[in-house]
């Protein structure tokens, strides 16, 4: 057993003390003064406008799934500007830290930098903007009320704000973890990493852990158990079934994440033996099992990927997607195989030629089916008429650099040509490839499409190609460097150099990130010119696209109950279907609609599991103690409230579906 | 009941006990004192063998060893459909696709881990001194 | 009746709008729910049966198996836990037939059972340690108090579920809900039993033949 250090522990304050807070570091003085600046204002304005009843009823306690998504990717938003503002820290660093320059941030805050952008960018950026999308579109697209266990849903929502705000609160309070974004061991260790950077690590990823765990499970019963009447697997919309396939990862993966942490934490507090560099630990089994976890995790975030390019090429070629089985089984065989490739990820790490092969093998045969589904989109877009939308752009930027990363990637799945580019820069502008060109661009394709949907009314299109023609160039011009150097044989994680030709790629790499922000920034004026051109902008038939499946059968933004009467599905794009053979929609008759009631709980539950996050990474036992006894309680005390449904009357429904007959007319 | 493809079916509607039948609307069946008896029998036996042939070193080890996994595999099985009711019929088939992805998972990573860190460990770590000093 | 046969021929074409709804039940999707969260704790078990099988031959020159292992008490453990499901699933029978009483008596026995379990598990435990085999001794000894203590809180977890439930049912009698919660806890209860096969068998069995 490695002992941990000595760390002064006060029975009332745990290992907190003045010192934690970083106030020698002007640039975190500068970020907090700004954030509480913001945040004071934040809060004024919404006392002012008397808000905080409205957002405690309508949006905070909801158990909507539209509403469960939108906040969501408002939560992915505000993330990614901080993992964004990470980004830039890190270009900035890297342009500068040569002939002697020691760059902007010692090597203690640099290392917290890049692990602070990894962390952020793949739990509270991407898992985010993947769930919300998803939660908000697949009731829809099945023709359902809502999610299988609505409470749920708004108890999962609340774990991953809790899981982010534990990451935030490192910022100011005490440091993050300086280990890279998956803390290997035994560098992570108790020994070697004795402050609490780690311990934030680990209980922000459990907790919003807990979150996506339940989430995963929640579709999948949606998926399995909502659908509309005749809506047989192979009549489901090509997205939920990437829906369906992406939670089925999840919840296959996560515990896997969840079981290693947890070992990870009992060699931090209970002193262990399972990673240590003693007493028989094994540090490499870690990292096994982490990647365990780590390749299924990519294929989460791509997967709904393969599902919005399906809907979108089908809905902007006006055509019917090509191979819509072919697809589905595509989509199938990845979920499988993503299970057999984790050890490319440490091919290095020496586990001999025939493990080595085995794994670069299957890893070059997952590449196949995505090629399939690539050829599948081209055939659908062959012969059609296409309609270049913010939407089908995005869709094209995905598919001209999607490829190239996966490419990469197969150069990286041969082992002797991995020996030479592990942990390089070649690794860093292939995941960069992969993850921009394949999980942001289909984000940013996702959040056009049902922009209109959520809101009711499109994003304003010229700040949209704004942002696009600014993104699809920096993006190249951010990584396209990095290839270069990593195939020259820099490596990844360094803060400064001592090779002066570098330094131009870095300068133009920076430059690239500066055109991203410029992308970011042209994003956010897309939102706010909208907010204000809403009227302009407005969708008043519900089906801006001419989509085909069921969502854009209901007006924007869809009433609360979504569907007066549940659709009757006959054949894939279902929409499409019932407007070509002229379905009539129903205006009388309507009843009162069954609808789950707001709760306080996912809140307080998740408020409660941050305290004792907080508790435990600061080692103040006795609040630890009382907070896991009251998580525990009001768990227990939730769930002896049956009364958690309510109806809305008939005559409710009957007027919202009268304004929208009235809409509809106009329109027409 | 819900169609064999899962497309969903009828409700019952409120909030009633039923009266019981071997199959609920839910499709989840359920047992009878004799079945719970034959399924706690035979865990019995299943578990006693094991323990009987540990303590007594009867067989050689290894041959030990084959047997009781594959008591253990049984006696999972018996759990499975005698305690826990598991047939292709619940969920529309999706209870038993879960256990068989679950299984799958669940080889590929056991075997695959043990697999890797056996040949991580040969290659990478010498188990002491003496035996670094004996590497080529 | 609205369109929703799906047998050969019956599917009515004109049909889109289900006008005479009939709504999923409460609790429609719970059992399915319950399985698939079950099956995700598999996984977990899973991975640390995969440590126990990586790390379990690292003894760092402490006790191992053989040394630390009672089999007779292991078996007494296994038997508890055996009656305990046995004793669960007559509370289940009695539910279906509608007996508060005797479900609540056979709810009681089962959680009887498993405190026996848990104090002859803790009793184990602390006698490893007082030993001298402590988690923190050696890999293996984490491993194994890992696995079988991740067993054991699971088993806790149960406990305080099932007085929950009593009481719960003691308030609202079987109605559906609790029923469904009785269901649910069905399913925990035997999955951990069948955990415990993996567990006598791998971690004491196994070890006793190294």
């Amino acid at each position: 057993m490695s002992a941990p250090q000595f760390v002064p522990i006060s029975p009332i304050f745990g290992r907190f003390t003045i010192d934690s807070l970083p106030l020698h570091e002007p640039i975190l003085v500068a970020t907090f003064c700004g954030v509480a600046v913001g945040g004071i204002a934040l809060v004024a304005a919404l006392t002012w406008f008397k808000l905080w009843g409205y957002l405690w009823k309508e949006w905070f306690t909801s158990v909507d799934h539209k509403k469960i998504g939108v906040m969501y990717m408002i939560l992915g938003l505000i993330m990614f500007l901080r993992g964004f503002a990470d980004a830039l820290m890190m270009r900035a660093q890297q342009a500068i830290a040569f002939h002697g320059n020691d760059g902007i941030f010692p090597a203690h805050h640099y290392d917290q930098v890049f692990t602070a952008h990894g962390v952020i960018m793949i739990f509270f950026v991407a898992m985010p903007f993947v769930t919300g999308l998803m939660n908000f579109v697949v009731p829809l697209q099945i023709g359902a009320r809502d999610v299988s266990f609505p409470f749920l849903n708004n108890f999962s929502f609340w774990m991953t704000v809790g899981g982010a705000v534990t990451v935030m609160m490192s910022l100011f309070v005490g440091e993050f973890a300086r280990t890279g974004w998956l803390a290997y061991p035994p560098l992570s260790g108790i020994a070697y990493s004795p402050g609490v950077g780690v311990d934030y690590y680990i209980w922000a990823l459990q907790i919003a852990g807990v979150g996506t765990l339940l989430s995963g499970v929640n579709l999948i019963a949606t998926i399995v158990k909502m659908r509309a009447p005749g809506m047989t697997l192979m009549r489901m919309p090509i997205f939920t079934w990437t829906a369906l396939c992406t939670n089925i990862l999840i919840v296959a993966a996560f515990p896997v994440l969840t079981a290693v942490l947890a070992m990870l934490s009992l060699d931090r507090y209970v002193g262990t033996d399972f990673f240590t560099n003693d007493f028989g630990g094994n540090p490499m089994m870690y990292i096994n099992l982490i990647w365990i976890w780590g390749h299924p995790e990519v294929y989460i975030l791509i997967l709904p990927l393969f599902g919005v390019f399906s809907e979108v090429t089908s809905t902007f070629s006006g055509k019917r997607l090509f191979g819509y089985s072919s697809m589905v089984y595509a989509t199938l065989v990845i979920t499988i195989l993503a299970y057999v490739v984790w050890l490319h990820h440490f091919f290095t790490m020496g586990s001999g030629a025939s493990v080595n092969s085995f794994f670069g093998i299957t890893t070059m045969v997952i590449s196949i089916p995505t090629g399939a589904k690539i050829f599948n989109w081209l055939f659908t877009m062959y012969r059609g008429r296409i309609r270049f939308e913010l939407p089908m752009m995005w869709t094209i930027a995905f598919i001209c650099t999607f490829i190239i990363g996966g490419m990469t990637g197969v150069m990286l799945a041969v082992p002797p040509a991995d020996f030479v580019l592990h942990n390089s820069l070649f690794l860093v502008a292939h995941f960069h490839n992969v993850i921009i060109g394949g999980v942001l661009f289909w984000v940013f394709a996702a959040v056009n499409f049902w922009f209109p949907k959520m809101f009711g009314f499109k994003l304003d299109q010229f700040w949209g190609k704004v942002a696009f023609w600014c993104w699809v160039p920096g993006f190249w011009i951010a990584f396209a460097p990095l290839y270069v150097m990593g195939l020259m044989g820099v490596t990844r994680r360094t803060r400064t150099f001592d090779d002066p030709s570098l330094q131009i790629w870095f300068i133009i790499a920076a430059l690239g990130a500066l055109l991203i922000a410029a992308g970011i920034a042209a994003m956010l004026i897309q939102i706010g010119w909208s907010i204000i051109n809403r009227e302009k902008l407005r969708d008043t038939t519900g089906d801006p696209w001419h989509g085909r499946t069921l969502e854009w059968s209901t007006s924007s933004p869809p009433p609360e109950y979504n569907f007066a009467f549940t659709p009757v599905v006959h054949d894939t794009d279902a929409w499409w279907d019932m407007q070509e053979r002229g379905a009539v929609r129903p205006t009388e008759g309507f009843k009162a609609i069954h609808m789950p009631r707001s709760t306080w709980a996912g809140i307080v539950l998740a408020g409660i599991s941050v305290v004792f996050g907080v508790a435990m990474i600061w080692y103040v036992w006795w609040l630890a103690a009382i907070s896991f006894v009251a998580l525990i309680g009001t768990a227990i005390a939730h769930t002896f409230n049956y009364k958690r449904d309510y109806h809305i009357p008939a005559e409710d429904v009957a007027r919202t579906e009268a304004e929208r007959t009235k809409a509809l007319a106009v329109e027409a | 009941m819900t169609t064999q493809d899962g497309a969903p079916a009828h409700s019952h509607g409120q909030d009633v006990a039923h009266g019981h039948d071997d199959r609920h609307g839910d499709g989840a069946s359920h047992g009878t004192y004799g079945s719970y008896l034959l399924g706690f029998g035979l865990s019995v036996v299943l578990t006693a063998i094991p323990f009987w042939l540990v303590m007594t070193h009867v067989l050689p080890n290894q041959a030990t060893g084959y047997v009781i996994m594959a008591f253990a595999a049984i006696q999972i099985i018996v759990h499975m459909i005698l305690f826990l009711h598991m047939d292709n019929k619940s969920e529309g088939g999706w209870n038993m696709m879960a256990l068989v992805f679950t299984l799958v998972v669940l080889i590929i990573t056991l075997s695959g881990s043990l697999w890797v860190m056996y040949n991580m460990n040969t290659n990478m770590m010498p188990m002491s001194v003496e035996d670094m000093r004996q590497m080529p | 009746m609205s369109a929703n046969s799906m047998t050969a021929g019956g599917e009515n074409l004109d049909v889109f709008y289900d006008l005479d709804e009939h709504e999923h039940p409460e609790g429609y999707s719970t059992m399915l729910g319950f399985w698939m969260y079950l099956m995700s704790d598999c996984l977990i078990f899973a991975m640390l049966f995969a440590t126990y099988g990586v790390l379990g031959h690292s003894y760092a020159g402490g006790p191992g198996p053989r040394q630390l292992f009672e089999l007779p008490l292991v078996a007494l453990n296994t038997a508890m836990l055996l009656f305990s499901s046995i004793t669960y699933g007559f509370a289940m029978l009695a539910m279906n037939q509608n007996k508060v009483a005797q479900t609540q008596i056979w709810l009681f026995v089962t959680a009887l059972f498993g405190a026996a379990f848990l104090t002859i598990e803790l009793t184990e435990f602390a006698s490893l340690i007082h030993e001298g085999a402590t988690p923190q001794r050696s890999a293996f000894l984490s491993s194994f108090f890992t696995l079988v203590g991740t067993h054991g809180l699971h088993v806790t977890f149960g406990l305080v579920w099932l007085f929950t439930l009593m009481v719960q049912i003691g308030r609202k009698g079987l109605i559906q809900a609790n029923r469904r919660r009785l269901m649910c806890l069905s399913l925990f209860w035997h999955f951990l039993d069948v955990i415990w096969i993996g567990v006598f068998t791998f971690v004491y069995l196994m070890g006793m033949l190294r």
